[in-house]
């Protein structure tokens, strides 16, 4: 085979290989090739998506630490900062769920760690294929259907993605410590084939602990941390930039196996060394491993790095210098010490139980050079391993959609059912009540309770958790010790960008910050994880340059930097394509935990008022696909003046203790909103709604909440709407134990039913 | 008709890490088990077949083996049988 | 007073027990590693809640053999002062033999994390002395292996001595036997809980029920002796 025929093997493609080839000025050898596979892979070196990605807005003045780390980093009060990043763990989790999720986990916990802070919370946002997919036939006709019911049909196989990922998330993060607060979950026939696991992991530091993952100072010591080197997902970076196709089967590298434990031990070890001012700098081994990590370190500290393969310990002694190198082994991590305080290092991490070895040293020269018995095996300039890949030639065409023209059905006017009339079971197709329709909506997988899923989390342990999963539109963690809360949330709709790319992109912005809004907090900054299929298909690329216009715009609109995030691309099989989808992460403060403002209806009496845009349309809503087994639909552009002014009124009615609740109005539409309001205490809503048609009922256009607010103070919030100018309507009272609607109504306990029985496998 | 004894064993595959053998070993390590290495834990499944003949039976266990008892992506499976009087 | 809250490695919530001791109750406390094996000057030594050894081979199995664990029969045969293990710490104490019985896979096989009702069944132990005999109380719980289980000689002796303090309420999380939650040794000075008093010592988490029970620690090795 030549080297070329094995350059392609590595993935590299043609022109790739001519770079490296003229920049060195020969042929690479087999490990210097293996080096560049990794380096130069999508995953690593963001080379498809790097030139849209510029197009996000990334200053604010809380920034401690943008992009171009392991992790983000804002401050908050009193010197303390949040770091946060989100990260993808798609393609290993359609392999072998369990381990996929897992290592997904220990990889952004470790992340946050290279910025020396303490990880604190996980959230997730899982999409996977319908548990019960609708037969092709019925799908996309435009008439409407009963929703299957859930327990029947196939999706077995979407179902074991999802109880082995659920099942790794629990395993890794509940031994681990760390608290999963947060996250989505949702299910679509789009991710049957290429399921979705995006974590985010958050961390609290003080300013002064802030490290980097850089290398500096001729002669300093690389040390290598945590566990043994094994056979582990060699090829596991170039693995996640392709295609899942059939042939995955025999291209499947080792699955890599978490260990909750050594990663338990290597934070608190990591901890303890953050506080010698020795440490120069530390990186998590991620994908990649040790042919990637100390040459990006090298490379942010303009040095080399020489290593010494011999040194690394190694779970199986019969391993090559190239798999060694190429070894994805978990729970690893690079610190780069001042040469002669190594001892102190290895002390801390042996008494931990963990191997800590010394491996390499600075040195001046800019080169990554792997050393096997003090002789050179392989040597590339630092320069042309990181950021020197060529970028592949692509651009994004505009797909039949620009100008207008939707792929998919559109539902301009509406459904045209309305309910309402003396009895309110007048209307609806197959004669079905809003009351119904509710019930039903609530008891879709998408919408329903996630109780299955956030009980199997430890979301308590660090005791910080002051709003955990499932109570809220964002989670609310304290600081000890501290006024002030840090509120996360993490989300996204792919159905959305499949009809807008641009639109999806700036909801997916807003909604998060709706989140944070509705616990009264401010948001501050944004992490992302780009999920999209194959970038060199065009119209791919172009939804994701429309996503990213989107989400950058409403990001700019609203003063928020992307400090942190990650893409992921490839998400196809043979016969199926994702989604776009992007998914947000998003941090807020608020200022005093004491000023938090709950979701549910608090107490009879109190009057409700839906806040922001008061009407829109019914496209792209749960309420179609569940009802019409149709995803199409036109969404309306998101209002970014108006989103400006919510961000305003919503602190501001939060800070003068205006509000007794608030819920952002999102998936399943304003029912569904106040249904949700009615479980926390089991209280009702006698509603005073004129509009009953279904797109009133059950629409998801964007810029709204739900609020309820003491008779006494309602003048004081009118004021103030009145003062924002942003648009207000009274909808209700809190009263009873149902929800009342066009002299209808629906007991709380039987929609809390259907909600909670959404989810039981 | 003959019964058998099937005793399946599922242990993680030989080339991929195994986080509790690792653990389970360093415990009798310390506990005085010295010389011991390639420490592995499974789970052992015992159940009783009925089948014409020991390879019959041999091969409706080698199918819910692997389609069922181990996943094959990180685990191998031995059988055992022994036929009942 | 002076406590312990031992380290094992794997332990989670050794820092949020601490918290509560030192910080909330101003208890002159010290983070113990596991290999410490003098334990003289504690009047209280906690074995928190975590996955010691990641729970590897049965939750609590590698844990028992540390050099802490081993001290412990001689610090309770000579009535130094109270144990109290929490969560994995309960696991350990039964795995080590300081507490009858054993805790086993949840019945549900899967790991449950939520705030539960527990009834306390014995009042006059230095745990419980400051909660009504029969109150309810509210504290989380989050374990995969939480069912305790015991032979039934053991049982009804537990019953008889009036070792069993805490009783699942209303619903049965796990699938323990006799809804147990909490108990204690023979001696009144052991004590095993799988529910998790540090998580709810503030109001801001619900009842703040958990920090009674440790001050009822604080307040006296006074507690009335069991009968």
């Amino acid at each position: 085979m030549s080297r070329l025929e094995l350059a392609l093997q590595h993935g590299l493609s043609q022109r790739e290989y001519e770079t490296i080839c003229a920049s060195l000025q020969r042929e690479p050898n087999e490990l210097e090739l293996g080096l560049f596979s990794l380096n130069w892979s999508e995953h690593c070196s963001y080379k498809s998506s790097k030139r849209f990605l510029k197009l996000l807005p990334t200053a604010g003045k809380r920034v401690l630490q943008g992009p171009g780390e392991n992790a983000g980093v804002l401050e908050l009060e009193n010197d303390w900062c949040v770091a946060f990043k989100v990260e993808s763990h798609n393609h290993p989790s359609a392999v072998e769920p369990f381990n996929g999720a897992a290592t997904g986990v220990g990889g952004i916990i470790r992340d946050i760690l290279s910025m020396g802070a303490r990880p604190i919370a996980l959230l997730d946002s899982l999409r996977f294929g319908d548990l019960t997919p609708q037969p092709p036939s019925r799908r996309g006709k435009g008439e409407c259907l009963t929703p299957p019911r859930f327990g029947e049909g196939p999706g077995e196989r979407s179902r074991q993605l999802f109880t082995g990922v659920v099942a790794g998330i629990s395993h890794y993060g509940n031994c681990v410590g760390v608290p999963t607060v947060g996250g989505d979950v949702s299910f679509d026939d789009a991710y049957t084939d290429n399921c979705l696991v995006n974590v985010m992991c958050v961390g609290l530091l003080k300013r002064s602990q802030l490290k980097r993952a850089i290398a500096h100072g001729v002669g300093n010591k690389i040390l290598l941390v945590g566990a043994r080197t094994g056979r582990d997902g060699i090829h596991g970076a170039t693995f996640a930039s392709e295609d899942l196709v059939g042939e995955t089967e025999a291209k499947r590298p080792n699955v890599q196996v978490g260990d909750p434990f050594t990663a338990k031990s290597l934070i608190e070890a990591t901890l303890e060394v953050c506080q010698f001012p020795e440490l120069i700098g530390l990186q998590d081994l991620g994908a990649g491993g040790l042919s990637t990590a100390p040459a990006e370190m090298a490379a942010r500290g303009n040095v080399g790095i020489a290593i010494d393969i011999e040194e690394i310990p190694l779970r199986d002694p019969t391993m090559t210098p190239y798999e060694i190198l190429l070894s994805e082994s978990q729970e690893r991590m690079v610190l780069c010490v001042k040469a002669g305080s190594e001892q102190k290092f290895l002390q801390i991490y042996r008494k931990w139980g963990l191997e800590a070895t010394v491996i390499g040293e600075v040195i001046a020269e800019r080169v990554y050079r792997i050393r096997h018995e003090s002789r050179t095996i392989a040597e590339v300039p630092i320069s042309l391993l990181v950021g020197g890949v060529p970028e592949p030639d692509l651009s994004p065409i505009p797909s039949p959609k620009e100008g207008g023209e939707s792929p998919l059905p559109l539902r301009e006017g509406g459904t045209g059912v309305r309910w309402g009339g003396a009895g309110g079971e007048v209307g609806g197709k197959n004669g079905r009540s809003w009351r119904e329709a509710l019930k039903q909506l609530l008891h879709s997988p998408t919408i329903g309770s996630k109780r299955w899923v956030y009980e199997q989390y430890d979301h308590t342990v660090q005791t910080n958790t002051v709003i955990g999963p499932g109570a809220h539109d964002a989670a609310l963690l304290r600081v000890k010790g501290e006024r002030f809360g840090i509120a996360v949330t993490m989300g996204g709709n792919g159905r959305y960008c499949q009809i807008d790319p641009y639109e999806g992109g700036a909801r997916a912005v807003c909604e998060a910050v709706h989140n944070l809004l509705s616990v009264g907090a401010e948001p501050i900054g944004i992490t992302d994880c780009l999920n999209f299929a194959n970038p060199t298909d065009p119209e791919v690329l172009w939804s994701f340059e429309q996503t990213i216009r989107g989400m950058a715009d409403a990001a700019r609109a609203l003063e928020l930097p992307f400090v942190s995030g990650n893409v992921s691309f490839y998400n196809q099989s043979e016969t199926r394509k994702i989604y776009p989808t992007p998914i947000v992460g998003m941090v807020g403060l608020l200022k005093d935990i004491e000023l938090r403002v709950p979701m549910g209806f608090q107490g009879e009496g109190d009057l409700i008022y839906l806040i922001g845009k008061l009407s829109g349309k019914v496209g792209g809503s749960e309420y179609l696909k569940v009802f019409y087994g149709d995803i199409g639909g036109e969404l309306e552009r998101t209002d970014l003046e108006l989103e400006r002014q919510l961000v305003t009124v919503m602190l501001a009615l939060a800070e003068r203790r205006l509000l007794h609740s608030a819920h952002d109005v999102s998936e399943g539409g304003l029912l569904v909103a106040l249904a949700e309001k009615s479980f926390a205490r089991g209280l009702g809503a006698r509603l005073e709604l004129d509009d009953l048609s279904e797109e009133y009922l059950f629409g998801e256009w964007p810029s709204r909440f739900v609020v309820t607010v003491a008779p006494e103070r309602e003048d004081a919030l009118k004021e103030l709407l009145d003062e924002a100018g942003v648009p207000y309507q009274r909808v209700g009272i809190v009263a009873g134990d149902a929800l009342e609607l066009g002299g209808d109504g629906v007991s709380v306990t039987e929609l809390r039913r259907a909600y909670e029985t959404a989810l039981e496998l | 008709m003959k019964e058998f004894l099937v005793r399946v064993l599922v242990e993680p595959k030989p080339e991929l890490l195994d986080p509790q053998g690792q653990a389970v070993e360093r415990a009798m390590i310390e506990l005085g088990l010295k010389n011991i290495s390639g420490t592995r834990v499974g789970k052992l499944i015992k159940f009783r077949l009925k089948a014409i003949s020991a390879q019959q039976a041999r091969e409706r266990v080698s199918e819910i083996a692997q389609k069922f008892l181990a996943n094959p992506v990180i685990e191998k499976y031995s059988i055992e049988l022994e036929e009942l009087e | 007073m002076r406590a312990a809250v031992v380290v094992f490695p794997g332990s989670n919530c050794d820092h949020d027990t601490y918290y509560v001791l030192k910080d909330l109750l101003g208890i002159e406390t010290d983070l113990l590693w596991y290999r410490e094996t003098n334990l003289e000057r504690y009047d209280l030594i906690v074995l928190p809640g975590g996955f010691s050894y990641g729970d590897y081979l049965r939750a609590g199995a590698i844990a028992r053999f540390a050099p802490v664990v081993q001290a412990l029969p001689e610090y309770i045969e000579r009535g130094r002062g109270i144990v109290l293990g929490i969560c994995n710490g309960f696991q350990i104490l039964t795995e080590a033999g300081l507490l009858p019985g054993a805790l086993t896979k949840n019945i549900s096989q899967r790991f449950i994390c939520k705030t539960v009702k527990l009834r306390v069944e014995n009042n006059a132990t230095p745990l419980t002395h400051l909660f009504r005999y029969g109150e309810i109380i509210e504290l989380p719980i989050a374990h995969g292996e939480g069912r305790y289980i015991a032979p039934r000689e053991t049982l009804e002796r537990l019953k008889r001595n009036r070792q069993i303090l805490l009783t699942y309420y209303e619903e049965n999380p796990n699938g323990s036997v006799e809804n147990i939650a909490a108990i204690t040794d023979e001696t009144g000075t052991v004590f095993g809980m799988m529910p998790h008093p540090e998580r709810n010592s503030e109001r801001l988490f619900g009842t703040g029920d958990g920090l009674r029970l440790f001050q009822g620690v604080m307040q006296g090795p006074a507690g009335t002796p069991l009968p």
